[in-house]
Formats: C-alpha cells, sequence, structure tokens
C-alpha cells in the first residue's frame, strides 16, 4: 500500500485501518478497508465522503471510541510513536483529549444539558491536570475568549440551551482545545450550522492551525469547505481512499470518476446554469472491493478490467488514484463562464 | 458493454435483498423471531393461554372437591405424590387442578379489565389527541385525577361498593389502566402529528377523520401494544394481591392464585410447598409477559427501524 | 400565478399554570410580499428560523396565518375554510425535507401516491392504479415500487415518491421546503434535475425553499432573500448574485463556500459577527442591523421597505445606493 510521504515528520499516522462491524445475525460490514494517512503539525487534511464512505469510523477508530463489542480494528495507528490499536484503556485516556481531541458535528448532544459549560470546560481541564482547581474557571473563561466568545466570564454560567448553535460549537471547540492537543479532529463541525455560522467556526479552525500548529483533520461531505481549508485532500468512498492529492492539483485535474462526479453535481455559486450531471445509483450501490472496484456500479467509465480485483491506489502525476481507468489529464472540467 | 453490466447485476446480485412489499409489522415478527427473549416470553404466554382454555381437560380432578380433606393435618398437608402431582391443599383439594384452573381467573380478569382500561382509555386518548384543545385539556385534567388515587385504594372502594366479587376485581384492576392508556396513546399522537407525512396529508385535502383513523392513529399504536402486554402481567398480580386481600370471587371453593396464597400463608411452616407453588406460577407467568412486552418494545423502536 | 400580500404569521407565546395567558408572539414572519408567475421558479433562502419555512407552510395552509392574503390562480387560499379549503389544496402540493418523516411508514408506495387522486377523485377504478404506474414513471422509480413499503428505500428514492405523491394531485405550484438537503451529496443533483424536467413537461410553478444559495442559484428564476421574518432583497437569480445589494445578501454569498480553491484563495470573506436575534423579540428599525457591518443610527430609527432600485431587483436598506458604488461581488 502507498503512502503520502511528507518531508516533515508526521505526528500521526495511520496505517493501513480497517474496521469491521460484526452484527449478530448479519453478514460483517468492513467499513474501513485499508486506510492510510498521515497528518503533519499545522497542516490541514480533509476527508471527503458521503453516508457509508467510512469517513467517521475512520475518526472514531483514532480516537479509540468504537464500541469493543463486535467490532473489529486492525491496523495501525501510531502518534508520538506509540501504536494506539495496541495501548492500554490507561495509555489511550491520556491521549484522548490531551493530544488528540475531536469536535463532532451535533453540538447540543456532544454537550451535557445539565451542567453548566464552565462547569464543563473546569472538568476537562482539572480530568487533564491541566491546572489546579483555583485557576481552572480562569483558564476556562481564557479558553472561551480565544473561540470568539463575547463575555466569556459571564458565559461560564450558562447552561447549553442558553447558547446558539454556532456558540455550542464554540464551546466545543474550547473543550477540544483545553489541553492543546497536537492533533484536532473535526468530523462536520459545521454541517448543523448556517452558512454564516459556518464561516465564523472554520475561520476559527483556520485560525487555530496558523497559530498553535495544530493538525487538522477535518472529516466533511462538503467540497467546498475542503477546498478553502484544507492542505490536502483524501476522497473516500465504500470504506478506501479512492484519490487523494494536494487540494489544487485534485481540484484542477481529479483523475477518479467519483471526484468528477461529486465535482460534477453539486452546483456552484459562481458558475451560471448548465444542467448538473449527477451519479446515477445510491451510495447503498456498491460491489465488494475484492470483485473489483465499490464504484463500479454508478460508474460513467466502467469497463471489464475494473471488475478484475481491487483496483490499488497508485501515483498518478499529482495525485494518488484507485481507478484503472482514470481520467486521461487534460483541460480543467470547469467550463468556466 | 452489456456484458459489463451483466457482470455487475451478479456482482451486486448478492446484495440486493429481496424484500418485495415486506411492511413494518412484518418486519417487526421477523426482529421478534430471531430475538430469544422474545420467543420465551411468548412461550410462556401461549403456554399460559392454553392451560387457561384447556383446564377442564388438562385437571387431573374437580378442583373444588374436597375429596381427600381426611389426609389434612394442622401439622401436615401432604405434599407432591404419585397421584396428587403438586400434593394437596389445606382443604384437602388437588392442587395441580387447582392451578390449571386458577390460570382461567387471572386469564378472563387479565384479559377483560385490560380490555375495558384499553378501550376507555383509547377512547380518551383519541379523542384528546384528534381533537387537541380544550377536549385534550379536559381529558388530560380528567386523567390527572385519575392518576392522584392511589391505585388499591380505589380498589378497595369498588370492591367495598360493588361487593365481593371477580367483577369488582376486573373492575378494580382496569379503572387505573384508563389513564396510562389515555395519556399513551394521546402523547404518542401528538408525536406523529408533528411528522411531515400528517402535513403532507393534510396538504393533499384530506379530512380530519381519515387523517386522524388511517395515518396518525396506526402509526401510534406501538406503544399501547407494549403497554398492553405489560399491563396483562400488572392485572395478573394485581388480581393476585385483590384475591390475596380478600376481594376475590365470593365463593372461596373458586381456585385464584392470589387466594391460594393467602390461605397459604397459615401454613408457611408446615407446607411450603402451598405457598411456593402458586408463587412461582405467578413469578413465572408474570415474567413471560414482561420479557415478551420488553421484546415487542425493542422490536418496534423506531431508532432500529432505520 | 402566485401574489401573496403582506403576509403575517405570530405563534403566541403562552403561560401560566393553570389558565394560558398570551404574553408575546414569536414573529415568524412578518410582512412578507411574493409574486411568483406561471411557469417560474422563485427560491427563497436564508437561514434557520429567518421564517422561510413558515412561508411555504403558509401558502400550503399548514400552519395559521395572521393577517395577510395568498392569492393563487384567482383563489383566495388564505380565505378558504373547511370543505373548500380541502378541495383548493389540490392545486399547491408540497415536498417535503425529511425524506423519512415525510412518507407513512404503515402506508406502501402505490397507496401513499394514490392517496391524492382518491381524495379528490381525479380517477377512478382501475385507472387509479395506471394512473400510479405513470407516476413512478415520471420520477424515475420502478413499476414495482407499489407494492413496496418506504423504508425499503433510500433517502433519494423516498424524495423522488414525495414528489410522486404532490403530482398526483396534479398540482399548478409546488412548495419545495429544503427538498435535497437531507440527501447526499451524489443524489442531491438527481433530485434537482428531476425537479427542472418535471417543470419543462408539466408546466409547474415552484416555491423552492432552501438554505443553500448555491441550489437556489441553480435552479431559481428569481431570488428573495429573507432575514428575520421579512425580506432584504428580491431580484432575479443572475443579478443577486452578480450585484448583491443588501449587505446580509453580501454576507450570505461570501460564506457560501465554493468547491474550487482557486475561487476559494482569491475570495474577500465578510465574515458576520453574532447570531440571529431572537424573532420574539426583533431589533428596532432594519432588522439586521445588529449584525451589520456598515450599521448607521438610521438603520435603528426606521424600518427600510424594500424599494426597486433597479427594474427587477428590490432591496430592504436605507444605504443600498452606498453599498453599491462600491460593491464587491462573489468571484
Amino acid at each position: 500500500m502507498s503512502r503520502i510521504i511528507n518531508t516533515n515528520e508526521p505526528l500521526l499516522v495511520v496505517d493501513d485501518l480497517k474496521v469491521t462491524f460484526n452484527t449478530r445475525g448479519t453478514a460483517p460490514v468492513r467499513a474501513v478497508d485499508g486506510v492510510s494517512f498521515s497528518v503533519r503539525a499545522g497542516e490541514t487534511l480533509g476527508v471527503v465522503g458521503e453516508s457509508g464512505s467510512g469517513k467517521s469510523v475512520t475518526s472514531l477508530a483514532i480516537l479509540g471510541l468504537l464500541p469493543e463489542r463486535g467490532v473489529q480494528v486492525e491496523g495501525a495507528i501510531t502518534l508520538d510513536g506509540t501504536d494506539l490499536l495496541k495501548a492500554s484503556e490507561r495509555e489511550l485516556q491520556a491521549v484522548r483529549g490531551r493530544r488528540v481531541a475531536m469536535v463532532f458535528q451535533d453540538p447540543m448532544s456532544s454537550l451535557n444539558p445539565v451542567l453548566t459549560i464552565g462547569r464543563q470546560l473546569t472538568e476537562v481541564l482539572r480530568r487533564h491536570n491541566v491546572c489546579n482547581k483555583t485557576e481552572a474557571p480562569g483558564r476556562a473563561a481564557a479558553l472561551l475568549d480565544r473561540v470568539g466568545i463575547p463575555e466569556a466570564r459571564r458565559r461560564l454560567d450558562n447552561y447549553p440551551h442558553q447558547l446558539s448553535g454556532g456558540m455550542r460549537q464554540r464551546v466545543m471547540i474550547a473543550m477540544a482545545l483545553a489541553c492543546e492537543p497536537a492533533v484536532l479532529i473535526a468530523d462536520e463541525p459545521t454541517t448543523a450550522l448556517d452558512v454564516t455560522i459556518q464561516a465564523q467556526v472554520l475561520e476559527l479552525l483556520r485560525e487555530l492551525v496558523s497559530e498553535s500548529n495544530t493538525a487538522l483533520i477535518l472529516i466533511t461531505h462538503d467540497l467546498g469547505v475542503v477546498a478553502g481549508m484544507c492542505d490536502r485532500v483524501h476522497v473516500m468512498y465504500s470504506g478506501r481512499i479512492v484519490e487523494s492529492g494536494e487540494r489544487h492539483a485534485l481540484f484542477a485535474q481529479p483523475r477518479h470518476h467519483y471526484t468528477r462526479g461529486l465535482l460534477a453535481s453539486v452546483p456552484r455559486l459562481d458558475l451560471v446554469g448548465g444542467k448538473l450531471t449527477p451519479i446515477p445509483g445510491s451510495p447503498r450501490d456498491v460491489i465488494d472491493w475484492s470483485d473489483g472496484c465499490a464504484f463500479a456500479p454508478r460508474c460513467p467509465a466502467v469497463t471489464e478490467a475494473c471488475l478484475g480485483g481491487p483496483p490499488a491506489l497508485e501515483a498518478l502525476d499529482d495525485t494518488f488514484v484507485r481507478c484503472v481507468n482514470p481520467e486521461p489529464l487534460g483541460e480543467s472540467m470547469w467550463k468556466v463562464g | 458493454m452489456a456484458t459489463v453490466q451483466e457482470h455487475l447485476q451478479s456482482l451486486m446480485g448478492n446484495r440486493v435483498v429481496e424484500t418485495s412489499g415486506s411492511s413494518l409489522s412484518r418486519e417487526t415478527w421477523n426482529r421478534l423471531r430471531h430475538n430469544r427473549v422474545a420467543l420465551l416470553g411468548l412461550g410462556v404466554i401461549v403456554f399460559f393461554v392454553l392451560i387457561a382454555i384447556f383446564a377442564p381437560w388438562l385437571a387431573p380432578y374437580d378442583p373444588r372437591a374436597t375429596t381427600w380433606f381426611d389426609q389434612i393435618r394442622p401439622s401436615s398437608v401432604p405434599g407432591p405424590s404419585r397421584e396428587h402431582l403438586l400434593g394437596l391443599d389445606e382443604s384437602g383439594r388437588d392442587m395441580l387442578s387447582r392451578i390449571l384452573y386458577g390460570a382461567r381467573a387471572s386469564l378472563v380478569i387479565g384479559v377483560v379489565s385490560l380490555a375495558i382500561g384499553a378501550s376507555i382509555g383509547a377512547a380518551l386518548g383519541l379523542l384528546a389527541g384528534a381533537f387537541g384543545g380544550w377536549v385534550d385539556s379536559v381529558i388530560m385534567r380528567i386523567t390527572d385525577v385519575m392518576l392522584a388515587v392511589p391505585g388499591l385504594l380505589l380498589a378497595l372502594s369498588i370492591a367495598a361498593v360493588m361487593g365481593q366479587s371477580q367483577v369488582a376485581v376486573m373492575v378494580a384492576v382496569a379503572v387505573p389502566n384508563i389513564p396510562l392508556f389515555a395519556r399513551l396513546l394521546r402523547s404518542s399522537m401528538m408525536a406523529e402529528r408533528q411528522k411531515d407525512y400528517v402535513s403532507a396529508a393534510t396538504s393533499v385535502g384530506l379530512s380530519r377523520r381519515p387523517l386522524v383513523m388511517s395515518h396518525i392513529v396506526p402509526n401510534s399504536l406501538g406503544p399501547m401494544i407494549v403497554q398492553g402486554t405489560l399491563a396483562l402481567a400488572t392485572a395478573v398480580i394485581d388480581a393476585a394481591a385483590l384475591s390475596f386481600l380478600g376481594l376475590g370471587s365470593a365463593d372461596p371453593g373458586v381456585p385464584e392464585w392470589g387466594r391460594m396464597l393467602a390461605n397459604a400463608q397459615r401454613y408457611l411452616n408446615v407446607a411450603p410447598h402451598l405457598s411456593i407453588i402458586p408463587g412461582v406460577v405467578i413469578f413465572i407467568t408474570v415474567l413471560g409477559f414482561n420479557l415478551f412486552g420488553e421484546a415487542l418494545r425493542e422490536a418496534l423502536d423506531p431508532k432500529l427501524r432505520r | 400565478m402566485l401574489t401573496v400580500r403582506d403576509l403575517r404569521v405570530h405563534f403566541p407565546i403562552y403561560e401560566g399554570v393553570i389558565f394560558d395567558r398570551k404574553v408575546g408572539a414569536v414573529r415568524a414572519v412578518d410582512g412578507v410580499d411574493l409574486d411568483i408567475a406561471d411557469g417560474e421558479t422563485l427560491g427563497l433562502v436564508g437561514e434557520s428560523g429567518c421564517g422561510k419555512s413558515t412561508v411555504g407552510k403558509a401558502i400550503v395552509r399548514l400552519v395559521p396565518i395572521t393577517t395577510g392574503t395568498v392569492t393563487f390562480d384567482d383563489i383566495e387560499l388564505s380565505k378558504l375554510e373547511g370543505v373548500e379549503l380541502r378541495k383548493a389544496r389540490r392545486h399547491v402540493q408540497m415536498i417535503f425535507q425529511d425524506p423519512y418523516s415525510s412518507l407513512n411508514p404503515r402506508q406502501n408506495v402505490g397507496s401513499i401516491i394514490s392517496e391524492p387522486i382518491k381524495t379528490h377523485s381525479l380517477r377512478h377504478g382501475a385507472a387509479v392504479g395506471q394512473r400510479v404506474l405513470e407516476l413512478l414513471d415520471a420520477v424515475g422509480l420502478p413499476r414495482g415500487a407499489a407494492h413496496r413499503y418506504p423504508h425499503e428505500f433510500s433517502g433519494g428514492q423516498r424524495q423522488r415518491i414525495g414528489i410522486a405523491r404532490a403530482l398526483a394531485a396534479e398540482p399548478s405550484l409546488i412548495v419545495a421546503d429544503e427538498p435535497v438537503s437531507a440527501l447526499d451529496v451524489s443524489i442531491q443533483a438527481q433530485v434537482i434535475n428531476l425537479m427542472e424536467e418535471l417543470q419543462q413537461q408539466l408546466g409547474l410553478t415552484y416555491l423552492m425553499i432552501s438554505h443553500d444559495l448555491a441550489v437556489v442559484h441553480h435552479i431559481a428564476d428569481t431570488v428573495a432573500v429573507m432575514y428575520l421574518g421579512g425580506i432584504v432583497e428580491r431580484a432575479p437569480a443572475d443579478r443577486l448574485y452578480t450585484e448583491p445589494l443588501h449587505p446580509y445578501t453580501l454576507a450570505l454569498l461570501s460564506a457560501v463556500p465554493v468547491p474550487d480553491p482557486v475561487v476559494e484563495d482569491r475570495r474577500q470573506r465578510t465574515v458576520l459577527q453574532g447570531d440571529l436575534p431572537s424573532p420574539a423579540n426583533p431589533p428596532s428599525g432594519c432588522r439586521f442591523r445588529t449584525r451589520c457591518p456598515f450599521v448607521q443610527p438610521r438603520c435603528a430609527e426606521e424600518q427600510p421597505t424594500l424599494r426597486e432600485l433597479r427594474p427587477g431587483h428590490q432591496v430592504a436598506c436605507h444605504f443600498a445606493e452606498e453599498l453599491a458604488e462600491q460593491r464587491v461581488s462573489v468571484r
């Protein structure tokens, strides 16, 4: 399996991650099927995919948040030289929140509704021994201030329901930042938010990466968010990375037909008219990777060769593509006008 | 190209499960069928119902016959033997026959009281859920009042008014069920009402009756069915408790599990089987209904449905 | 032709232990005028809580109208009650956002689609079944779908079922409330294209309600931008995106990410501060003034009305002319 190699030392390395769900009475489902990537300090990595692509399961696996029963995790997730998959629960707890933190999609269900946000923030600070009891409220207020919440001191006494969705997501980010993690995973952090609030939250994440040199893994279905935020982008489909590369290279010349299909199916605000070209079928219409390319049933360029076993992720000019019949290099796919 | 499509179809073929027209109730049944706890509960229920129905054929003796009274001593009651598989009771009657007939009393009381409680409750809940507004407020205040009266006190007063009879027990067990079912149906109807398919049916131009009866009510019945199963379990216990307190049938010869427990008290040291047998039977029956009810709740859970 | 005049929908807020007492009102929609010509698509955009969905629900009479009129093809929908309203509902149908909750899980697809046909006696006997099959063809579902239940379909297919149900009533106007926002990205375009095709074939008029400006830009002829219960700008779709005149439209447009790194890197961002004020207690004067980057003293005193600045382009801002001089476009 090929891996993108960086000149800088990668912080977090995910190597050949496989996650299988064994539900009683049904065939095992492999949600993540051999995913490898790495992320460096100060870098933003985008993971794009639709429902069922395995993007969220990947992030849960990194934090060790998948249930133990009925879930099989294979491969290696290396952070600071230790393999998180082999670490004990104790070691994991030391890592979780301290070195790697996560921001979820729904800020309401991620916060405890009966505790003030001040209490929840100081709890995180105390649990990881970031500071002592007397310092905690001050630190908590400083964190809220950092994520752009006005009147931070007063807000500490608020309950989650007293805050707007955007404010709650800022609180979640503040909690994730409490221990100054080296890696921040944001799983659809703005999907539940309005565009103007999304812009605020994305701006905040951008600042964090540039100021604190945090490594950010941004998981989203929104190609627009990725285009403006990420240094490198991985496109996932049915549990595997199907295309990856530096964002300019990837968006200018997508080679995988799924990436191209995604881009052609979203209307663009800056382009006028034209018909959208949807991808036929639904993300449910897949075949087993062992039989061939999982995207083959929906692919406009499918050939018999696509069904001859699993395609490999191969370097192709500037990007890595998992396709036996990639789109040839040519003009930009955008007829800008 | 045709060959590729065919090949793809064959590869996808094993994934596409032919489920043509499988309704929700069929799906629920399929889930229940694969749930061992549900099957166990259902087995107990079926067993219990069969015994109640076929008691006259199954019972080896007349449950009222005190034929073996001469074998009873204040210091000893004969336990299980070949002739009397569960022994004799304190009046010299065959225990097995009384237990089998007792199932009848329990089933009749359970079913009738549930039917009364659930139907009145559902009617009230339906009115409240269908009309809302002041109708809803009035009905809900009535149920609040009913909920505020302690069940046992209510049962005792009903028995006091109606006299000692199984009908009184049925009414006494049924009445506390009314507000429970009323509130349950009303709240699930209110929840369904908010859903878009009801808005869609409204905007299609349906009038209130088909809207309520063919859209809202069928989707609100799930919790009612679960509650019904669980209420049967409670009814069995309540009926036993009331007859234990002496509120059952006026005729002491009528076999009731609760009364058997009550009568056995005096013989607890001498003949513990007199208490243990009806106790175990009540326990197993109630457990069966509860297991099935819980499994049903799980099978109907919309969170699992998606 | 749909005409909406001074539409207001206020939801009363009650308080009290035993007797409910009205203590205020959420002004979800507070004076909205709309016109949609036959066969046209009006896009209504805005963020959550702006009242755009309530406008749609008021037009199809799913929420009570406080004041104002809704007229469609000479029928004053806002006046009708009882049987007359039920009969008139046929002409205006709705497509809902959530493909899961918008279909009755206990009805099979054939029964869902035939309900409007039977309710309004549009077909009789065997013709009903025939019509259901036609509608399934029209929305691109296999005919065998009629015997299946909603939970056997994916989100995109369910949305097609919802569209078929709306078409079954043979409406002239369809109010589509966020019809694609619950769907996977690759499925959204399928539904958008389907809606466009149906519009061309059947001459439908659409009110497209969405928070997604790109979707609205793509499908709509005219776009109206809503903020806190009122329309702040209305213009032909292309004009609105090339020459936005209201500061809120400007901020909205600059906040929408474009899936092109080249464009993203070049963009000027107007990041709005703060959150939407409560519609129970809207700010005095201009509703947008608490978040407006160009706010002036006059904005607090006087509520701007929607006025025509250019032909077909209306804006509710006291300083639209000044802003237009130094306007910033999306690109």
